[in-house]
């Protein structure tokens, strides 16, 4: 049984508890919803979520577990034979998902039994040609214990889908038999539907740690997976990223890490002084015109997503900058550099600067301002010396964040800054950044045991530590400033 | 010490030095901070100039028409209208149908020739026009026999041409063009045989390969997009929901809602590409989704804009006054009731703006997406959901990426346009968020 089937049925089970349920508070006073404690709907509803709620869980959490369970019982089927010489068990173990898929199709498309598949032979039936044909493609020839193991897979997960339906249909019919027969005039539905309905809140809520916790699991689990097969001390300390398919790769961070900083830096002394600039003209100067037009304007540009920037530094900026600057300069024949990169990047944070800068100016108490203009200083001199040093822990945090922003931007740098991996100074040069690099080794058909794929989560793993370092700080240096002034 | 100093009494009228010098340095910072917000704008025009003017062009294409008689000896060999049948007959098969036609009707028009081949006379049509002419006989295998008006697409070279992208010394350098063939297109041109029109197939057409960026189109990326919204909007709005009305209504204030706040606060900080390595590891290896599926995306997505929705959702049920609530409560309504009754319903329009404010952000998000497959060549559309989900899609900015990733400098172009189709969408989702507040939204 299919799981959307099997979801629509304990739907349209949980349905028709609403509406028993619903008669049956009902007929219980016969008739009279003034002698019930809860609203007849209530009571409806409580036996609907105990019908669907239960049963629904048990089949997710099912759905997310079986295929583990199943990886290892089915990987203790494979001898060492099966597995051939500089392949690993993961790659033999997705040939055995693919075997398993195609035995699937075969049995839809060209009507196999049962008995049909379990009497087919890798030796003697060609069922490499007939995956084929059903547009299942398999690298080589097909080993009996790789067949004997997809058999398997298929026989048990079509095991395990089946008493999973049958605990979720279980789980359905007895919460709503039980929460049917609860039914009492002096039941206290909807006091239970409440607690349930809190239940629930408290669960969506959890999501989000749930997400922050996958994260950090699978970047962790990975990298310490990457770190098995590749020196740790090598990727923190060796000056070349050359990654070789054929094994023998130099996967050194530091040339990557360089360019992150280098074009963040760019963006940066882009960003801040024109970001912080715009922001103190649109406090401290502009009319009430010029506010309602420019503010918005500015904010536009932190409302595009990034793949324009990108475009924008692909077939704008970059070929001017090199045709204007690097090249009459001699500094030069690239489009992509890490100027490109950089004065695009800085571009998109302009707003970001602002209009944190702005929160944060306008938080500055009048008064700090009136006495300053009492003693006669000039609006310039207010600014510089008075609201600046009082917001600046606050624009710090802005700085801070902004930076994070830059270091995790992808798609600009992966359009504008160019693949090569190299330490340079000059700004007119192609460089790379930890971004790039994760989406360069995790994209395209890139086998997921190797080093070279594997570097990719130790990237993300050293990116999401410095992005999530300057994001506390940040926050930390933000809150205090806050604390001054309230 | 006496108060009068050495300096004579001057008027106030005379403006000393040092007065001049500190108005100077007020007058240019004034200047600075005008010169930043000029820079921002000029960003912003200079940026969205750029893009439109790559990409209106994507939207016009150049067509070839010439009437094209069917001869049922070459594309019906075996002569009683099979479908079957007839697909046996390939492409090549219709192109050199094509071929005859085109030489034909060019010499009719008295159009000279001289120093163009055949093969390069062919070489004006686009290599996607055999396959359209061959699916509008297989759709139709009446019309064998008869003599239609065909429209289809020219070379993309050509279609530069037209546009201004090709020239006649860049076609001199070019293999796949020569300039004789581009004199005979402006004949052409000229003879009423080649037109520039609107092209409704980049917008609902599918990808095409590397050779032919003519026929490139964006449907079936715009329907990727499309489903994951829609996943996105089906998971993220009640979750994020439920998950504000907990932490604003209910949380008690200890150390785990602290947690689960900071929590909230962090993931809107994290890089969106992590977020593609969760969707990797988790989505794809972990619980076996198919690659470059709409599902996988959308679930991305989803956790990408909850911290969006949700933040938006608790500034909303927060500006709902207390005394909604007290009035509630008051007249015998149970905490819950209060909220889905009375509280929810005024926060409506500011969650909805929130939502679809997180929404065009999703809209726009391609690194995530590259990393769980939508980089694929996809040319097939997704079916009707909820299959459709698990079927391989594109998504508008992956297919954007993509574009910029082929050699051909027409995808370009097309790029940009799509960038423009992109940006279409997203302007409209903000003017219906900005509408929504200004008409429903309620201050107290």
């Amino acid at each position: 049984m299919s799981v959307g089937v099997l979801t629509l049925g304990i739907l349209a089970l949980a349905g028709a508890g609403f509406v028993l349920g619903r008669k049956r508070a009902l007929s219980s006073v016969s008739g009279d919803p003034r002698n019930l404690h809860s609203l007849p709907g209530y009571h409806g509803q409580s036996v609907a979520l105990f019908t669907a709620i239960p049963a629904l869980l048990v089949m997710l959490i099912w759905l997310l577990l079986q295929p583990l369970f199943l990886e290892q019982r089915i990987a203790t089927l494979l001898t060492p034979a099966d597995i051939p010489d500089g392949s690993s068990q993961a790659l033999v173990m997705s040939d055995v998902h693919r075997v398993a898929a195609g035995l699937d199709a075969l049995a839809a498309k060209d009507g196999l039994s049962e008995q049909d598949i379990d009497l087919l032979r890798a030796d003697l039936s060609d069922i490499r040609s007939r995956l084929a044909g059903v547009g299942v493609a398999v690298g080589d020839a097909i080993k009996p214990g790789v067949l004997t193991a997809a058999k398997a897979y298929r026989l048990q997960s079509a095991t395990g889908r089946l008493v999973m339906g049958a605990l979720a249909l279980l789980l359905a019919v007895t919460g709503f038999g039980w929460s049917m027969r609860r039914i009492t005039p002096e039941f206290r539905a909807r006091n239970v539907f409440e607690r349930f309905v809190v239940a629930l809140l408290i669960g969506a809520s959890m999501v989000a740690v749930l997400t922050t916790l996958g994260i950090l699991l699978s970047l962790v689990f990975e990298t310490r997976h990457f770190f098995q097969l590749y020196p740790a001390r090598d990727f923190f300390f060796s000056l070349t990223w050359n990654p070789q398919f054929r094994g023998g790769s130099d996967l050194g961070i530091i040339p990557l890490l360089w360019g992150t900083l280098y074009v963040s830096f760019i963006a940066l002394l882009v960003a801040v002084p024109l970001g912080l600039m715009a922001a103190i003209y649109l406090a401290e100067y502009a009319g009430k015109k010029t506010r309602t037009l420019a503010k918005p304007l500015i904010e536009v540009l932190a409302g595009i997503p990034t793949i324009v920037y990108g475009l924008f530094a692909l077939i704008t900026v970059g070929p001017a900058l090199r045709d204007w600057f690097a090249q009459p300069l001699g500094l030069g024949s690239s489009a992509s550099s890490v100027m490109t990169a950089g004065l695009v990047m800085g571009v998109m944070l302009i707003p970001f600067v602002s209009s944190l800068s702005d929160d944060i100016i306008n938080a500055v108490p009048q008064s700090m301002r009136d006495g300053s203009y009492g003693l006669g200083a000039t609006k310039s001199e207010t600014v510089k010396q008075v609201i600046l040093p009082a917001a600046l822990p606050g624009i710090v945090g802005a700085v801070l964040l902004a930076a994070s922003r830059a270091i995790g931007e992808t798609m600009i740098v992966v359009m504008g800054a160019g693949a090569a991996a190299r330490l340079d100074l000059n700004p007119f040069e192609a460089m790379t950044t930890v971004t790039v690099k994760i989406v360069s080794q995790l994209t395209g058909d890139t086998e997921f045991a190797s080093p070279e794929t594997l570097v990719a989560f130790a990237l993300g793993l050293t990116l999401f530590v410095l992005t999530l370092g300057l994001n506390v700080l940040a926050l930390y240096v933000v809150r205090k400033y806050r604390e001054q002034y309230e | 010490m006496t108060l009068s100093s050495t300096n004579p009494p001057k008027s106030l009228f005379a403006v000393d030095a040092r007065t001049r010098k500190r108005n100077a340095a007020e007058a240019r910072f004034r200047l600075y901070g005008l010169i930043a917000v000029g820079i921002g704008v000029l960003a912003l025009i200079v940026l969205l100039t750029s893009v439109l003017g790559n990409g209106l062009g994507a939207f016009r294409q150049t067509f070839l028409q010439l009437p094209i008689a069917l001869d049922a000896a070459k594309l019906d060999p075996s002569g009683n209208r099979d479908g079957e049948a007839m697909k046996k007959v390939t492409t090549i098969g219709y192109g050199k149908v094509i071929q005859t036609a085109l030489i034909a009707e060019i010499s009719q028009r008295g159009i000279a020739t001289e120093g163009v081949s055949a093969k390069d006379i062919f070489g004006l049509v686009s290599k996607e026009a055999p396959a359209q002419l061959r699916d509008q006989v297989l759709a139709n295998p009446g019309l064998i026999g008869q003599t239609i008006t065909f429209k289809g697409l020219a070379n993309g070279r050509v279609d530069g041409f037209f546009k201004g992208r090709v020239s006649m010394e860049s076609a001199a350098l070019d293999s796949n063009i020569s300039p004789a063939q581009l004199v005979l297109a402006q004949q052409m041109r000229d003879a009423g045989m080649i037109s520039v029109s609107f092209n409704p197939a980049f917008i609902f057409g599918s990808d095409a390969s590397e050779l032919r960026p003519e026929s490139a189109g964006l449907g079936v990326a715009i329907l990727g997009s499309a489903y994951m919204m829609l996943i996105v909007l089906a998971l993220a709005l009640p979750i994020g929901v439920a998950a504000s009305i907990y932490l604003e209504e209910f949380a008690p204030q200890n150390k785990w809602t602290d947690l689960i706040e900071v929590n909230i606060s962090n993931l809107a900080a994290v890089p969106s590409i992590v977020f593609g390595i969760l969707g990797l590891a988790v989505f794809i290896n972990f619980m076996g989704l198919p690659q470059s599926a709409p599902i996988v995306g959308g679930l991305v997505l989803t956790l990408m804009t909850l911290p969006t929705i949700i933040i938006s959702t608790r500034a909303s049920l927060k500006s709902v006054p207390p005394s909604i609530r007290d009035a509630a409560l008051g007249i015998g309504a149970s905490k819950l009731q209060s909220i889905f009754h009375h509280v929810l319903p005024l926060a409506m329009p500011g969650i909805l703006t929130g939502t679809i404010i997180g929404l065009a952000q999703a809209l726009g998000e391609t690194a995530p997406l590259l990393l769980i497959g939508m980089v694929a060549f996809v040319r097939e559309y997704p079916g009707a959901p909820p299959d459709g989900f698990f079927e391989p899609a594109s998504a508008l900015p992956v297919q954007v990426y993509n574009f910029t990733q082929r050699a051909d400098p027409a995808f370009v172009e097309r790029a940009s346009g799509a960038i423009i189709v992109l940006l279409v969408f997203l302007v409209v989702m903000n003017t219906i968020a900005i509408i929504l507040r200004r008409r429903f939204e309620r201050r107290w």
